[in-house]
């Protein structure tokens, strides 16, 4: 008796859940209507797959000589009275007929093609980007801890200096500087060798994972400190080195607990990466920003970007988990 | 085997601790020498020293093997691969299992072929009678159980020394005999043994000399036979009334 009132009072509550949660977006829907929005959820694909018609325009002037179907492949050949140019399209999208008379310009062959919409190209960059940032953060991150810790006053000092400062400043002044001093500086310095500059990408990657590194070492050397005296003692005492006693005995537990703080600076790093529209990246938040600007469909727009923003975290601390009851012992 | 001279240790800090004062002795290979005193007194701190786990202060010399142990050009990690320790709290590694544990260092310092190192820990963990549990997780083992791989590990080494750092004041008493009964037969084989303890049955039966120490000196050193039964300083009196 007790416990199926349990469960009837378990099932109401999960009721309760749902029923907020329809009545949220019953909400915001009843308040978009008031405000005469229009959705139109079927204009949203478009930016993910983007179908494209593609010309194939004469470059001479002159007459089509030949048209020829050749497995997949249309040839069309153009023969002016000077020169002769063939173009190749796929097989059935040719405009013209032999005969006819093409001046530059022309379409010759019209197809379509299916490209990863701009939506898509976002999220591919701030994949990327992240990706990137988060194994130099990473590298970073553990380099700067084990500095922190050090008994070499210079290495400690200086992995101080850098987490405070990183620390103190805003992630956006952070990116500001990279892009327009730094970046200015160091392009400025290549060119006049001859080299061509470095891509905004790369001072956005930079500033990131910079920033998640200070954050990172931290984490390390909390991680590290938290392992107890008499491992380091155990492993020393048996001839290890610094090095090895850290990579086989120190880091293997450390690393346990660094994770899930270590999954959360990463989710972090994820979101902070929308920052970087700012110097001309064209990640997720810039694309849907420019998309938002032609198509005037800002709300389906900004949500399915939070969502795509949702699925990278989630995937992220999803993989984390796994690491986390891999490295689990006994 | 080992030779120390003018030993002294202070610990920096709020308030300056003299763990070590001048501290003279030596200690013959296949000696088994067991240091006692009452705690605080230094003990532990001697035998740290002796593997620089703890730095000396300058001045003073210790030789293992005739390496100098403090000179700033010794590799100490080669020093200490021939001096095994045990320690009070096991400190086994917690991600390894028992045979891991006991290869782990074969592996990365003596460089040994997995197929030896793997033979030598079976063999030794035979020895101290956990075979059995090779491929367990030291979490899943007894106090008893652990230090017994603990010395295993550290004798897959092939120390010439083995230095033991109250080895047994974290067990259970009923765990205790297994331990010492380990060291016996270690002993027994000639192994160059330093044993802080409180075990006294253990200093009577096995050791070759008795180290007494208080306040981080030497107070009185000797023969197990006097030692006990006719120690010559008054501190030494009062230390055996109190603990036999």
């Amino acid at each position: 008796m007790i416990v199926r009132k349990r469960i009837a009072h378990h099932a109401f509550w999960q009721a309760a859940f749902f029923g907020i949660i329809a009545l949220g977006i019953g909400l915001l829907w009843w308040a978009s209507s008031e405000v005469e929005y229009v959705w139109r959820w079927y204009r949203v694909p478009q930016y993910f797959i983007a179908q494209m018609d593609v010309e194939i325009n004469a470059e001479i002037e002159g007459t089509v000589k030949a048209v020829e179907e050749k497995g997949d492949k249309v040839f069309i050949t153009v023969a002016g009275a000077y020169d002769k140019e063939t173009y190749a399209a796929p097989a059935g999208s040719a405009r013209v007929y032999e005969g006819d008379f093409a001046f530059p310009g022309d379409p010759l062959a019209v197809y379509e093609v299916t490209r990863p919409g701009i939506l898509l190209q976002g999220l591919w960059i701030t994949l990327k980007v992240s990706f990137i940032a988060i194994i130099f953060g990473i590298l970073l991150g553990l380099f700067t801890g084990l500095a922190r810790i050090s008994d070499n006053p210079c290495l400690r000092w200086l992995a101080i200096t850098y987490i405070e400062f990183i620390r103190g400043s805003p992630l956006l002044v952070q990116i500001y500087l990279w892009y327009f001093v730094f970046g200015t500086i160091i392009n400025n310095l290549l060119a006049k060798q001859g080299i061509p500059p470095i891509s905004s990408l790369w001072y956005g990657v930079a500033s990131l994972a910079i920033f998640a590194g200070a954050y990172v070492g931290e984490i390390v050397r909390a991680g590290i400190q938290s392992i107890h005296r008499g491992q380091t003692e155990a492993s020393r005492s048996l001839g290890m080195n610094y090095v090895q006693s850290m990579v086989h005995v120190i880091l293997p537990q450390a690393m346990r607990r660094i994770l899930p703080p270590l999954a959360g600076q990463f989710i972090s790093l994820i979101k902070d990466s929308s920052l970087l529209g700012i110097i001309a990246i064209r990640e997720l938040t810039k694309a849907t920003r420019e998309v938002v600007t032609t198509s005037l469909q800002p709300y389906e727009l900004w949500f399915v970007c939070a969502i795509l923003y949702l699925v990278l975290t989630f995937s992220l601390s999803m993989f984390v988990q796994y690491l986390e009851r891999r490295t689990l012992i006994s | 085997m080992i030779d120390v001279r003018n030993i002294s240790k202070t610990f920096e800090g709020a308030e300056e601790v003299k763990a070590l004062v001048d501290v003279t002795t030596s200690i013959e290979a296949g000696d088994v020498v067991v240091v006692i005193g009452p705690s605080g007194s230094g003990k532990s701190t001697f035998l740290r020293c002796l593997n620089k786990l703890e730095t000396a202060d300058e001045g003073g010399h210790i030789y293992i093997d005739g390496v100098d142990v403090l000179h700033p050009k010794t590799d100490i990690n080669k020093v200490r691969a021939e001096v095994g320790m045990v320690f009070q709290q096991f400190n086994l590694f917690p991600h390894k299992t028992v045979l891991q544990n006991v290869t782990l260092a074969q592996r990365v310092v003596r460089k040994r072929d997995k197929g030896p190192a793997r033979e030598k820990a079976m063999q030794l963990l035979q020895k101290v009678g956990i075979h059995e549990k090779a491929n367990v997780y030291p979490d899943n083992l007894s106090g008893g159980q652990q230090q017994r791989v603990a010395i295993a590990r550290a004798l897959a080494m092939d120390p010439k020394v083995m230095l033991f750092d109250e080895p047994t004041s974290a067990l259970d008493p009923e765990m205790i005999g297994e331990v010492l009964e380990a060291m016996k037969t270690l002993a027994k084989e000639g192994m160059t043994m330093v044993v802080v303890t409180h075990e006294m049955g253990f200093a009577r039966e096995v050791a070759d000399r008795v180290i007494f120490m208080d306040h981080g000196a030497i107070v009185e050193e000797g023969t197990p036979e006097h030692f006990f039964v006719n120690p010559i300083h008054d501190r030494t009196k009062l230390f055996l009334s109190q603990i036999l």
